[in-house]
């Protein structure tokens, strides 16, 4: 993997009041917008264990990148 | 296929929830990285098993399987790196490295043919799909339910939060520019980014690259396509430097600048 150096084009301070790093989100905001490396068993397909999780988190919607079997 | 039976598949899959959905068109474009067992269907010497592996490694050609969710023309795929960790007769342990979209059960096949034995999966792991590793908080679906649990019925937080990862965790592969907080809202409202929003440069990126826009503050703000090379973000004046892709924070998270 190439190391990737940073640059600076100007510095500034972020304000507290807004936003906040990620280690501080709260569980429900995680769950707004977060995501799970998941280790798919052998066995169920990728939609399957998708639709799993589904109904076991409160989420709206859900959705898996790279289906894991072989078509 | 030769010497039948399903393939034993599992390991890394990426899992978006709600807002974080918006992140799959840019998961599905990671490489991968896999351990494998291939099986020969006849005895091959370990030199010239070698000698095919090597040849493997580049580009190569593949025609989408029968069964699958895209158009059945040849397209390239790129292997990055093919390396034999261990062989017993007729099954080979194999480590991979390659672009998204590469079928290894197909891969398999086609080192099969030019072996001239033949050559099938025998099983599969994934390994890495982009950011998102063996050693990055993998959690199994056991892990999904005990840690909901633990903190839906007894308050405790570190398990899920073990569990559950902020997004910015499965973009740490793609490079990043970090912004100034009076441009992050224009940006949530699907905005381009203009050169004198940027605060700091990842160098490397090359226009039509996928970038990630960070506030200072580490939040991923949006994903989006770079129309300028890194050091012309840091040394131009004005212009656009991003064209936003997907908005993953909600607007109003930061005040709008006419506000300030």
């Amino acid at each position: 993997m190439k190391k990737r150096e940073i640059l600076i084009r100007a510095e500034e301070e972020t304000d507290p009041r807004y936003g906040k790093p990620p280690s501080e989100r709260s569980v429900e905001e995680l769950i707004e917008t977060g995501v799970i490396n998941l280790d798919k068993p052998v066995g169920p397909s990728s939609h399957e264990v998708t639709a799993w999780i589904k109904r076991i988190l409160p989420v709206k919607k859900i959705a898996h990148a790279g289906t894991l079997e072989p078509p | 296929m030769g010497g039948g039976g399903y393939p034993k598949v599992s390991g890394i899959l990426p899992i978006t929830l709600n807002k974080a959905v918006k992140l799959i068109p840019v998961l599905l474009k990671e490489d991968k990285e896999y351990i494998c067992v291939m099986k020969l269907h006849g005895d091959v010497s370990d030199r010239k098993l070698k000698a095919v592996l090597r040849e493997f490694q580049g580009p190569i050609y593949q025609r989408p399987p029968l069964r699958s969710a895209v158009k059945r023309v040849v397209r390239i795929r790129k292997i990055y790196k093919i390396d034999m960790l261990e062989r017993e007769n007729r099954y080979v342990l194999l480590r991979i490295w390659c672009e998204a979209g590469t079928y290894i059960r197909k891969l398999c096949h086609d080192i099969g043919e030019v072996l001239g034995v033949g050559a099938h999966m025998y099983e599969l792991r994934r390994i890495r799909a982009g950011s998102l590793s063996e050693k990055t908080n993998m959690a199994t679906l056991q892990d999904v339910v005990d840690s909901y649990v633990l903190w839906r019925e007894h308050d405790i937080e570190d398990y899920i939060r073990r569990v559950i990862l902020p997004m910015e965790v499965a973009v740490e592969h793609i490079p990043k520019v970090v912004i100034r907080d009076s441009a992050v809202d224009a940006i949530c409202h699907g905005a381009a980014l203009a050169v004198p929003g940027i605060l700091h440069v990842e160098t490397g990126i090359r226009v039509n690259d996928v970038v990630a826009i960070f506030t200072l503050k580490g939040e991923l703000v949006a994903i989006g396509k770079a129309r300028m090379r890194s050091e012309e973000m840091v040394s131009s004046k004005r212009g656009i430097a991003v064209k936003t892709t997907q908005v993953l924070m909600s607007p109003g998270t930061y005040p709008p600048l006419w506000r300030q």
